[in-house]
Parts: C-alpha cells; sequence; structure tokens
C-alpha cells in the first residue's frame, strides 16, 4: 500500500441532489488512503472543530478541495472552513508552517459550460480568473498546487463527468504511489489552461 | 352589625400596621382582637359571639390544604411526614407533659394539654413559609410535613378527651353515649361518603353549576359544599376540618381545583382572621394579671420545648444549616388545635378551670411572639453567616443577574462565566446555594421576585437581567415589576410554555426562549438524520420550523387571549409551514443546475 495520505475536503450542502459530484466521488469511493471529511454533514450548524480539521490536514500529503462552484467561489462552510482551520500560527504567519510542502488537488463542477466562461459569455470572465483565489491561498501556505479537474455544464455532459472521474481515480492513485507530481494539462476542450504545479517557497507576509 | 363594623374596622387597621412593623398579619389579626376585647376597650364583651363563624375559618383554610396538596407529593414526604411529625408530636408532647406534671398538673389533664400544646399553627406556619417563600425548600417540605402529621393526629387527641373523662370519673356522663365500636363505625362511613361523595356527586355537580355561568351561584356552592362536609362530619362526631381536609384532597384531581380555590381563599382569609380577633380576645387579661411570672416560664417554656425539639429533627429531616433556626421559630407556637382540645377538655371537665385561660393565654402570647422569635433566628443566623462570610449581603456588582439558578439558569449563567462575564445569581433554595457556592458559584439567597432584592443586586446598573424561573407566576410577577421599576433594563426570559411565552412579549420583553423548544427541534434534527436526511438538510427543515413558528407566534399576540382565533391562526401556521416546505424542496430541485448558462434575462449564450 501507499505511504502517501490523502484528505479529501468536500463541500456540497445539498449533496444527494449533485448527481456530477456523487459520480465523482463514486470514482475514489474504495481508495482506503483517502480519509473523506464532508463538512455539510460533519459541521451542519458551522460549528467547525479546528483542531480535528487541523490533525487531518497535517497528516495528510495531499489535500483535495472538491465541491460545486457557488457564486465564483466555493460553498460558504468550505470558505468558513478554510477561515478557520488556515489558522495564524499553524498555516500561515510566524510558525504557520504546518501545510508546507503538502499539495492541494482542487476538483470543482461549474453548472455553466465552456462557452458561459468566456469575456462575452454570461460570466464575463474565463474560469481561469476564478481558479486564482484557491489557488492563491494553496501557495501562500505553501503548497503545491496541483493541475485542478474541473467539470463543467455538470449538469448535463454525464459523459464528461465520467471521463473526469476517471482522471481523478487515477491521479490520487498515481499521487499514492508516490509519482512525482506531474504536469497534468488540462484537456478540456475550450478551458485548456495548463497550470504549471508550482512549488513556492514558504509564504512571507 | 356594629359588632361586625369593629371586627372589620379594628382588621383594617392592625393588620397593615402589623405587616409594615414585620409582625406579620396572623400577629395583627391578634393585637386586633385583644385591643377590641373585654380586657382592653370592652368594644366587644361576648368573645363567644364570633366563635362559630370564625372557627369555620379553620376549616375552609384545611379545605384549601387538602385542595393544594399533591398526593405525589406526600407519598414522597411520606418519611417525613409520619416519622418527623411522629417524632416532633411524641417528643414534644412528652416533654411538655412532664413540664406540666411538674407544674402541678395531674397526670391525664398534662398529656392532653401537652400534647394539645405540642401543635403548631399552621395557619402561622404556612402564611410565614408563604411571606418567605419557604413552601418548596427542605425546611418548607418539612414543616408542611410535620403540620400535616398534627392536623391528623388532632382528631385522635379530641377523640381522647371523652374517653379520659370517663377513666376520670369526671364530666357529665352522657346518657347517650355510643359503644366506642359504633363511634368507629360512623366515622369510617362518614369519611367513606366524603370520599365517594366527592368523587361521583360532587363533581358532576359542580359541572351543572358551572356551566350556569353565574360566578356567585359557584362562590356559593363551593361555600354550601364545605360547610356540608363540616357539618355532616360534626354529626358523625368527627372533626369538621378533618372531613373539609378530605373533600380538599378528594376535589384536588378535578377540573374546578383553581376555581374553588380562588372563590374559597378569601372568605378562609377573612374567616381565619376573625378566629384570631376571637383568640385575642380571649385572652384572660385578669389570669394573665394575676399570675403574669407562670404565664411568662409557661410561654418561654412552650417555646423553649418546641423549638429545641425541631432545631435537632431539623438535620435529619434535611434542612439546610441556615434555616434551621427559622424553622424551629416557624412551628414554635402553639397552634389553633390546642384552642379547640382546650374547650373540649375545659367542657369535660378534664382540665381544671383554672388552667384553661392561662393555657389559652400561653399558646396565644405564643403565637403572638414567632415573628419576634423568627426575626430573633433571623438576627442569629445572619451573625453567625456574617462572620462566616460574607452572605446574602449582595456586594458583587456584575453586569449580569440570572433570576433563578434551576437547569436552566446554571448553562446561561456558565456559558457567561466561560466567557469571562461575571454574573450575579439570586435564587431562593437554600440547597442550591450551598452546594453552588461550594463550587464556586456567586449565588446570593433571597426571592428575585422582591424588587428590593434585585435592586441590590444592581438592577439599576445592570446591563441584563435573566429571568430564568422556573415558576410562571413568579416569573411574570417579576417581569411585571421589574418592566416598570427598571423600563431600561434589558430583560432575557425563560418561557414554560406558549401562553408565557405570549404573556412575556406583551409586556414588551422580545427576547424570551420557550425552554423546551430547542432541545425538541435539535431531537427532531437528530430523528430526521436517523431516517436518512443529510444533516444538512435536517438543521434547514428545523431552521424554517422555528422561524415560521415564531412567525405564527408573533402572530398571535394580539388576540391570543381569544381562544379560537388562537387555535384558527396555530392551525393556518401549520398549513403555511407545509406549503413553505413543501415550496422550498420543489424550488431548490428546479434550481439545481438550471440557468447557470444565462445571462438574467435568459438569454441562452
Amino acid at each position: 500500500m501507499p505511504d502517501a495520505h490523502i484528505a479529501l475536503i468536500y463541500a456540497h450542502p445539498y449533496a444527494e441532489q449533485s448527481l456530477a459530484n456523487r459520480e465523482l466521488l463514486a470514482s475514489i469511493d474504495d481508495l482506503t488512503f483517502v480519509t473523506r471529511r464532508s463538512l455539510y454533514d460533519l459541521y451542519p450548524d458551522f460549528d467547525i472543530d479546528v483542531e480535528a480539521e487541523q490533525r487531518v490536514l497535517a497528516a495528510a500529503d495531499l489535500i483535495v478541495l472538491q465541491h460545486p462552484v457557488y457564486w465564483y467561489s466555493m460553498p460558504a462552510l468550505l470558505k468558513l472552513w478554510i477561515d478557520d482551520v488556515f489558522a495564524l500560527g499553524w498555516a500561515y504567519g510566524k510558525g504557520g508552517t504546518a501545510l508546507v510542502g503538502k499539495s492541494v488537488q482542487w476538483v470543482v463542477t461549474t453548472g455553466g459550460d465552456v462557452r458561459a466562461y468566456t469575456s462575452d459569455g454570461p460570466h464575463g470572465h474565463p474560469f481561469d480568473v476564478f481558479i486564482a483565489p484557491v489557488r492563491q491561498t494553496s501557495l501562500f501556505c505553501g503548497m503545491h498546487w496541483l493541475d485542478p479537474l474541473i467539470v463543467h455544464d455538470a449538469h448535463n455532459d454525464r459523459e464528461h463527468v465520467a471521463e473526469v472521474g476517471q482522471r481523478y481515480r487515477e491521479r490520487l492513485i498515481g499521487f499514492a504511489k508516490q509519482k512525482p507530481p506531474t504536469e497534468f494539462g488540462n484537456t478540456h476542450k475550450a478551458t485548456g489552461t495548463a497550470l504549471l504545479s508550482t512549488a513556492i517557497a514558504s509564504p512571507s507576509p | 352589625m356594629s359588632d361586625l363594623l369593629i371586627y372589620l374596622a379594628a382588621a383594617v387597621i392592625a393588620v397593615p400596621i402589623a405587616k409594615r412593623l414585620g409582625l406579620g398579619s396572623v400577629l395583627g389579626y391578634l393585637i386586633a382582637g385583644f385591643v377590641i376585647g373585654p380586657w382592653n376597650l370592652r368594644l366587644i364583651t361576648d368573645v363567644q359571639s364570633i366563635a362559630q363563624i370564625s372557627e369555620f375559618g379553620v376549616v375552609l383554610m384545611l379545605f384549601l390544604i387538602g385542595l393544594e396538596l399533591d398526593l405525589e407529593e406526600l407519598w414522597k414526604l411520606r418519611g417525613a411526614v409520619f416519622i418527623g411529625g411522629g417524632v416532633q408530636l411524641g417528643a414534644t408532647g412528652v416533654l411538655l407533659s412532664v413540664g406540666l406534671i411538674a407544674l402541678g398538673l395531674a397526670w391525664p389533664a398534662a398529656t392532653i394539654a401537652g400534647f394539645a400544646l405540642a401543635m403548631s399553627s399552621t395557619a402561622i406556619g404556612m402564611q410565614v413559609m408563604e411571606e418567605r417563600n419557604m413552601t418548596s425548600t427542605p425546611a418548607g417540605r418539612s414543616a408542611f410535613a410535620i403540620l400535616l402529621f398534627q392536623d391528623i393526629a388532632a382528631i385522635p387527641l379530641i377523640a381522647l378527651v371523652p374517653l379520659v373523662a370517663q377513666v376520670l370519673g369526671v364530666g357529665s356522663r352522657d346518657a347517650h353515649a355510643q359503644p366506642v365500636w359504633l363511634s368507629a363505625l360512623i366515622a369510617v362511613a362518614a369519611i367513606a361518603s366524603v370520599i365517594v361523595g366527592g368523587r361521583y356527586l360532587v363533581r358532576p355537580i359542580l359541572r351543572i353549576v358551572a356551566k350556569a355561568d353565574v360566578r356567585e351561584v359557584f362562590t356559593a356552592f363551593a361555600l354550601l359544599l364545605v360547610v356540608g362536609i363540616a357539618e355532616l362530619m360534626s354529626l358523625a362526631g368527627l372533626s369538621m376540618a378533618l372531613g373539609a381536609f378530605i373533600a380538599g384532597v378528594v376535589l384536588a384531581s378535578s377540573e374546578y381545583r383553581r376555581a374553588l380555590e380562588t372563590d374559597i381563599a378569601p372568605f378562609k382569609g377573612l374567616l381565619l382572621g376573625l378566629f384570631f380577633i376571637g383568640v385575642g380576645m380571649s385572652i384572660d387579661f385578669g389570669e394573665v394579671l394575676a399570675r403574669p411570672a407562670f404565664l411568662a416560664l409557661l410561654v418561654a417554656g412552650l417555646i423553649a420545648i418546641k423549638f429545641a425539639v425541631l432545631v435537632v429533627i431539623a438535620k435529619p429531616l434535611g434542612v439546610a444549616r441556615r434555616q434551621r433556626l427559622a424553622f424551629g421559630a416557624l412551628l414554635g407556637q402553639g397552634g389553633e388545635f390546642a384552642f379547640v382540645v382546650f374547650s373540649v377538655a375545659s367542657a369535660a371537665r378534664v382540665l381544671d378551670g383554672q388552667w384553661v385561660p392561662l393555657l389559652t393565654a400561653a399558646v396565644a402570647v405564643s403565637m403572638a411572639a414567632t415573628p419576634i422569635v423568627l426575626i430573633a433566628a433571623d438576627k442569629l443566623v445572619a451573625r453567625v453567616a456574617r462572620r462566616e462570610r460574607a452572605a446574602d449581603v449582595i456586594d458583587e456588582r456584575a453586569s449580569v443577574i440570572i433570576a433563578g439558578f434551576g437547569r436552566y439558569g446554571q448553562v446561561v449563567a456558565r456559558t457567561l462565566n466561560a466567557a469571562g462575564y461575571p454574573v450575579i445569581v439570586l435564587d431562593h433554595d437554600p440547597d442550591q446555594i450551598e452546594l453552588l457556592r461550594r463550587f464556586g458559584s456567586k449565588v446570593f439567597y433571597g426571592d428575585a421576585t422582591r424588587l428590593d432584592l434585585l435592586e441590590a443586586a444592581g438592577a439599576r446598573d445592570a446591563a441584563l437581567l435573566v429571568i430564568a424561573i422556573d415558576d410562571v407566576d413568579d416569573s411574570m410577577q417579576l417581569a411585571r415589576a421589574v418592566t416598570e421599576a427598571f423600563p431600561d433594563l434589558r430583560i432575557l426570559a425563560r418561557a414554560r410554555n406558549v401562553r408565557h411565552w405570549l404573556e412575556l412579549h406583551e409586556l414588551g420583553i422580545q427576547q424570551v426562549e420557550r425552554e423546551t423548544f430547542e432541545s425538541a427541534l435539535r431531537t427532531g434534527r437528530s430523528a430526521l438524520e436517523a431516517l436518512g436526511v443529510r444533516p444538512y438538510e435536517a438543521r434547514r427543515i428545523a431552521d424554517r420550523f422555528r422561524r415560521s413558528t415564531l412567525r405564527t407566534l408573533e402572530a398571535m399576540l394580539p388576540e391570543f387571549r381569544d381562544e379560537r382565533r388562537a387555535v384558527a391562526r396555530v392551525r393556518s401556521g401549520r398549513d403555511e409551514l407545509e406549503k413553505m416546505l413543501t415550496d422550498d424542496r420543489s424550488r431548490r430541485d428546479a434550481e439545481h443546475g438550471a440557468g447557470w448558462g444565462q445571462t438574467a434575462d435568459g438569454s441562452s449564450h
């Protein structure tokens, strides 16, 4: 069995309604080295147990953030989770080195299709723009940013969901086997942004 | 008519003065009687004129005690009633009898008088306990248990007098004297008829009378009921008071309990007042003047022996240390039953005519002395307490006052403490206080519904008052008093139920929590989760339910005193909630995934 450990932070307020996210989860369901934290099931009252969450992260080599995109960002509980868990002196600032050297895998689903995320589409920007905050958060805490897995038009494009699910699974297994984080080109037709997995030195405010 | 004028005027003048002086209303009545009686102003010379009607006050009182008696509570108190009451009456009775023999009374008479004197005054005891809010404390419960035992024991004691007379061969031999077994049979039959009649006859009649919806007729029937039972009992040769007590117990479980209580209470108060006026009048000043030292000895001996026995048994009865002296003072006087026993014994010539006025005077004086003994006991306790630690003198100034320190107030206080906010807690259960003090909480003894205590606690400068009292009446009383006296003080309140919630809101108190609502809602959520609903979804349902019920309650506010409309309001609120939940669900289903590929005007890209 692989030595690496993976923490999956999953945030979906209405998880039972999300076909795409359910299918993505199903594709990695049997991976025993993945610790799944379903935030809306754990903390329906938003009373996050910060110490417990930090313990899970400390034990992980790879942190997966999986959620649907809500208003160009993440569901509220995941944002609160980052606000509380990535604490001063723990994740950043003086002595805040707990996350340094870990990797982050972002897995998101969107309702709009690829054409909606263009400068003349309804969302006015390519999706890359919305990647930036999550990516920068990871980099700021000294983590490696892996190429995100993005499912557009998650409600309709079932084929695409299955395809990303397969890549999701392969990537987690690959990471667990301690393959060096390689460049995963985002092969999705239109987004087409190949983000380098970048290791940034420890953050300084 | 002029007699009535004198009685009423004397009561109206003397009672408020006595209360003002902190002596209590009973002493006020006694003084009033003493002043207008044959030995002072001589406004009334015929002491017997009100005896009959005023004794009925005692009967009504026992009827009310029966009505208010919780049989479950009695069963819980059975140890205190039979052991506590038995030890108190037995020990006190024996000691007093020995004392009377030593003073020269023959032993049969001394025994009867001794046990009669061992009885305490239910009227004074209950009244003082209510005034001091002691009824729910261990001291109050034990005192009540002892009084209850005495009430029961008084019956055989009174019945014993004629037997003693027969043994002694004194008194008028009654030609119609019945054999003992017949008397016993009649007595049992009478009591049985009160129980059966109360259950199967009186209740239907009460229902019919209540339906007539004429208030005074209901009152008349209530009085008729008690008079009738008293008459029946007296025909059967039993104590009227015992019959009334049993009838009260039988009717306590009926739906008219509160109505009977409120209708009879004023009569009881007034007639009991007359009874005490009568006692005051009957103090034979001639005898007292003739042998003042002897009377003083009797009074001192009576109070000392009763007080000592009570203080000794207080500990095993579980009375808090700080309340033991008050407990002794509370029941340390002679009681109403002594007057009855003395008059019966005097009539049967068991008790020497010379002794009767002296003993009666001793009991009356001991009753009169109760408030003074109580004040002395309080002073003593306060002095000891002050030496031990500054108790009950509220020297803490905190911004939050919590009234009531039961399960509810404790959580509130601990939450505030955990956040570093000091609180002042007021509670009237001394046991609770001792325990909590030991664990470092700042708790003060006192009736939180008293405004002066709140003022001492700093209600004027406090940022918050939390009303966490469990008793609805006390809570409302406090809320009313505080909103009036400290209109700027912010109040958070605990509500027992919807009606209480509405009443508190009606006073303008905005933050009211129904005490079990949140925890029940939490269990509802857990139930949903157990049925497979996702935790967050369950929370949303509970949140919506809370909001909807709150809205329903707020809508009820202007008209909740109109029951029919309130019921309709609740029903429509329930329908609204159901519609809201369904709408919510179908909207979410429809919304899900839709619209993200379009601009706001719906044009597709």
